[in-house]
């Protein structure tokens, strides 16, 4: 049965004076940091952590960790050209993680990414077929539209069968994205195959007109330039507007949401949206600015590490810049490693693998260090009274 | 009255009724003291009714005996020695048991293997063709009949309550504890499970105690009953001895009301600003229903809905905030449709404080800013009152939680501390803060003191009455009957998913509201 609900006669509990006294402004000062320090310093912990367990893992092969983190710098970030690699591959990563880190806000975990990013690839370069001919400035953004908008159906549906249906989206989203590269593949070698690609199934080159070039003086293509801008304007709609607030209450709390009357179902849906068709962008650059049409190699793995990225930066779109451009180097490095230390193909795998498991088991660490949470810090607070026992 | 006197046959030792005595018994929390000094003997074989209002001390006093709370004082006979129980199992190994309000069965796994896994000696390795030998001879024993082999999803809840009858019978239960065992069943189903429970306490196999609020249940089938109120034993005795009005005024007793705010100026007769009609709607399960006819709330007016817990008023309140939808019926607020949307309640200035804050009107890790914006983030300069916005304006944002920290006094380390970190009364007083700071016309309150401390109920309660003084109107949706009697114009009892009985504050007598609210009408 229901606990006690009439009000205890309590003797007043010892009064607490008014307002609690108002605390300095250098210990306000150093509140404000302190919260805002826990976001980096438990991921910095875990990937510390997580290149420890690697470790490990190479003495058990019999291979040196000191060498290994040298092949990562040089491979990855010790020189322009490794840099650029680094950067070049962080491209799709961007768009991949904001998949998974936009519906996060709401409290969802969707994993598909993979998928939206191949079907957005096909969708490119299926639009780039009948906009032959068209001025290059036009034709392009439509491509782009083509591939977001594919994104947006295929990750929305998952929103949807979540809001709706109460489907789970994280099993929904995976088998979504199995579906989405089967319809590729069957799309690729079938309607959409270019007859002149003997050995591996392509679709129609997108032509040089519609090409998606480098950024001014990198050898980096655009799809970095317009990662960066889409993670900037998604910190804005998450952290800056209304309705990116309203995204945060319904992640909260989703009955809290319900009782303000907020549209918790249209969030869902929107945010889903959002998301698919940033992972299918990394597709549509993919094709326009790197393979020149769609075939199997859109299904290179970059929707499955954007995962790792998000969870690695909090699902805070700024943090996904950095994240993405380390494991963008790590995997840049992932040829060197394997012709130097004799490694296979797999052991960057096994690195993101434990880095990731790292990672969700740092997620039980937040609020636990008193440093961090300055609530914590005076000395005396109210206690709750024993009515609250009596429940 | 003997009981014990109509046993027929004699029983082997250690299987027979048993009966068990607490004396003294005593629990206090802090310094609120939920049971007082009750001492009350259930005879073997005895059919006995546990009755009080919510918070009477009833579930306090049975976990004392089964061993979840360490009595303060007090100490419980078993057969008339004194045992020392400490937890569940002991309660178990002493041959008592007892089944709850909720179901305690694993969904996925069948009958059998529901029975079998709870045996504190079950085997690691289960050999299930001497379990089924077994189980079938013990079911030939039991007059409960129940297709084990069906997967406990599948069963209907009176079986299911059948079910976790028998699972306490065959880990040799012979006290039997239930915590109000009919609030899930159709009455036909209740009378049928304590039809067979009575069969077996006549035949001095069990002894029964059963927390109930149900008069025509208690009558039926109880043979003999205690009262508790507020913690104390107020009195009981045999079935019949005791008219249903005698039973309602012990349970609700003489109420002293305290006036907290003095109510100002009378029900705004002209204006009713929520009208609910012939609505139906069933909670998710679909086994809850209710059906409320007619409901009107005006201006200047607290309308309280008493009733026992579990008898629809959850469901009520989650179709006026708009968690679940009518299957049927109308709600207007004045004048217009009303399905809880955001443009509605900004429209018809309604406000909506579910029960336990924290859990429903707040985001437990979000800042007590954050949670304090809930209303009006999305108004330009967070402004209730102002134009949508398309920036959040953080700075706003903390100016106002500033000054409702302020002003409704809420505890706290700094506003950009998580909400969850709050005492149960500073969420309540932010919740309260975040809604009642603009002029109301509808609010809609459920249980708005529940586990609060003294000084924070009666500041909530001044609160809620300065709103209806300032011509809101008030539902107040509580399990507190002492809450509704001191703030409500007008009182209507709600049993059953429907409103039973209605009467004007002044002229009600809690005897007859307790009366209504324990189903018999």
């Amino acid at each position: 049965m229901a606990a006690d609900t009439t009000a205890p006669a309590l003797p007043l509990a010892e009064p607490v004076p008014g307002a609690p006294n108002r605390p300095p402004a250098a210990l306000q000062a150093r509140a404000w940091l302190a919260r805002r320090a826990e976001v980096v310093a438990i991921p910095v912990g875990a990937v510390v952590a997580g290149f420890g367990l690697f470790s490990l893992f190479l003495l058990v092969l019999g291979k040196s960790p000191v060498d290994f983190v040298n092949l990562v710098w040089r491979g990855g970030f010790g020189s322009p050209f490794a840099l650029q690699n680094s950067l070049q591959r962080a491209a799709p990563l961007l768009f991949a993680a904001l998949c998974v880190a936009l519906p996060a806000r709401l409290g969802l975990v969707v994993i598909g990414g993979e998928g939206a990013i191949v079907l957005g690839g096909v969708a490119a370069a299926a639009a780039a077929q009948p906009l032959q001919g068209w001025p290059a400035t036009l034709a392009v953004p439509l491509m782009a539209l083509a591939a977001a908008g594919a994104g947006a159906l295929w990750i929305g549906a998952v929103g949807a069968l979540r809001a709706y249906r109460g489907v789970n989206e994280t099993i929904a989203s995976l088998l979504m994205s199995y579906i989405a590269i089967a319809l590729s593949n069957h799309l690729i070698e079938g309607v959409l195959r270019d007859p002149g690609s003997l050995n591996k199934p392509s679709t129609w080159p997108i032509g040089e007109a519609f090409a998606v070039g480098p950024l001014p003086g990198l050898d980096v293509h655009w799809g970095l330039g317009v990662g960066a801008i889409v993670c900037l304007a998604a910190y804005l709609l998450t952290e800056r507007t209304t309705t990116g607030f309203a995204a945060r209450i319904a992640g909260g709390n989703v009955r809290a949401a319900q009782i303000q009357g907020l549209p918790v179902g249209r969030l869902v849906v929107g945010f889903t949206a959002l998301g698919g068709a940033c992972a299918a962008l990394a597709g549509f650059f993919e094709v326009a600015a790197v393979h020149g049409n769609a075939n199997a190699s859109l299904n290179a793995g970059f929707g499955y590490t954007g995962i790792l990225v998000a969870f690695l930066a909090r699902h805070n779109p700024l943090g996904i810049m950095p994240v993405a451009f380390l494991l963008g180097g790590i995997e840049a490095s992932s040829g060197l490693i394997q012709r130097r230390m004799q490694l296979p193909d797999a052991t960057v795998l096994v690195l993101e693998g434990l880095l990731f498991l790292v990672v969700l088991l740092s997620e039980t660490l937040y609020g636990r260090f008193k440093i961090f949470s300055p609530h914590l810090w005076a000395e005396k607070r109210e206690t709750s009274n024993g009515a609250a026992a009596a429940a | 009255m003997d009981p014990a006197a109509t046993v027929a046959p004699p029983v082997a030792p250690g299987t027979g009724a048993l009966a068990v005595e607490t004396i003294g018994m005593t629990k206090r929390f802090g310094g609120f003291t939920a049971l007082d000094d009750v001492s009350m003997r259930i005879e073997a074989g005895g059919f006995h009714a546990l009755l009080g209002e919510n918070g009477a001390g009833k579930s306090t006093l049975v976990k004392c005996v089964m061993g979840f709370y360490a009595p303060s004082a007090g100490s419980v006979l078993v057969d008339g020695r004194e045992a020392e129980i400490t937890g569940p199992k002991g309660a178990q190994e002493r041959g008592l048991g007892m089944v709850y309000q909720h179901f305690t069965l694993v969904p996925s796994l069948t009958g059998a293997e529901n029975l079998v896994i709870a045996r504190a000696d079950a085997p690691a390795l289960l050999d299930w063709r001497t379990e089924r030998a077994a189980l079938s001879d013990f079911m030939a024993r039991m007059p409960f009949r129940l297709n084990l082999d069906r997967p406990v999803a599948e069963l209907a809840a009176g079986e299911k309550q059948k079910l976790e009858i028998v699972k306490q019978l065959y880990l040799k239960a012979r006290f039997l504890i239930l915590d109000e065992p009919t609030s899930v069943l159709t009455p036909a189903e209740a009378e049928e499970v304590l039809g067979l429970l009575r069969g077996m306490t006549d035949r001095g196999a069990l002894t029964v105690l059963m927390i109930s609020h149900k008069f025509r249940e208690v009558e039926a089938f109880a043979r003999s009953l205690s009262v508790l109120r507020r913690g104390r034993l107020v009195g009981g005795g045999a079935v019949g001895a005791l008219s249903r009005d005698d039973m309602a005024a012990m349970m609700v007793g003489e109420r002293t009301v305290r006036t907290i705010a003095a109510r100002i100026g009378e029900p705004d007769a002209a204006s009713t600003v929520l009208n609910v009609e012939k609505l139906e709607a069933t909670d998710a399960s679909g086994m809850r229903r209710i059906d409320i006819a007619d409901l009107r709330v005006r201006g200047r007016e607290i309308v309280g809905i008493a009733g026992v817990s579990g008898n629809g008023q959850k469901e009520l309140a989650d179709v006026l905030g708009g968690q679940i939808r009518a299957l049927g019926g109308r709600i207007t607020v004045q004048g217009e449709p009303y399905r809880g949307t955001r443009g509605e309640s900004r429209r018809h200035r309604v406000r909506f404080i579910p029960e336990e804050p924290l859990r429903n009107a707040c985001a437990p890790r979000m800042s007590v800013a954050e949670n304090l914006a809930f209303r009006a983030f999305d108004r330009r300069g967070e402004d209730p009152a102002g134009s949508p916005t398309f920036w959040l304006d953080r700075r706003a944002m903390g100016r106002r939680a500033k000054d409702l920290i302020a002003r409704f006094k809420v505890k706290t380390a700094s506003s950009e501390a998580p909400i969850a970190t709050l005492s149960g009364g500073n969420v309540q007083r932010a919740v309260l803060a975040r809604e009642l700071t603009d002029p109301v016309d509808l609010l809609i309150v459920v249980n708005p003191c529940f586990g609060l401390d003294f000084a924070a109920v009666s500041e909530i309660r001044s609160r809620i009455v300065a709103a209806r003084n300032a011509g809101a109107a008030v539902l107040l949706i509580s399990e507190d009957l002492d809450e509704i009697l001191e703030l409500a114009d007008r009182i209507v009892v709600m049993s059953e998913g429907k409103l039973v009985y209605e009467t004007p504050a002044a002229a009600a007598e809690s005897s007859v509201i307790g009366r209504h609210m324990a189903g018999h009408h």
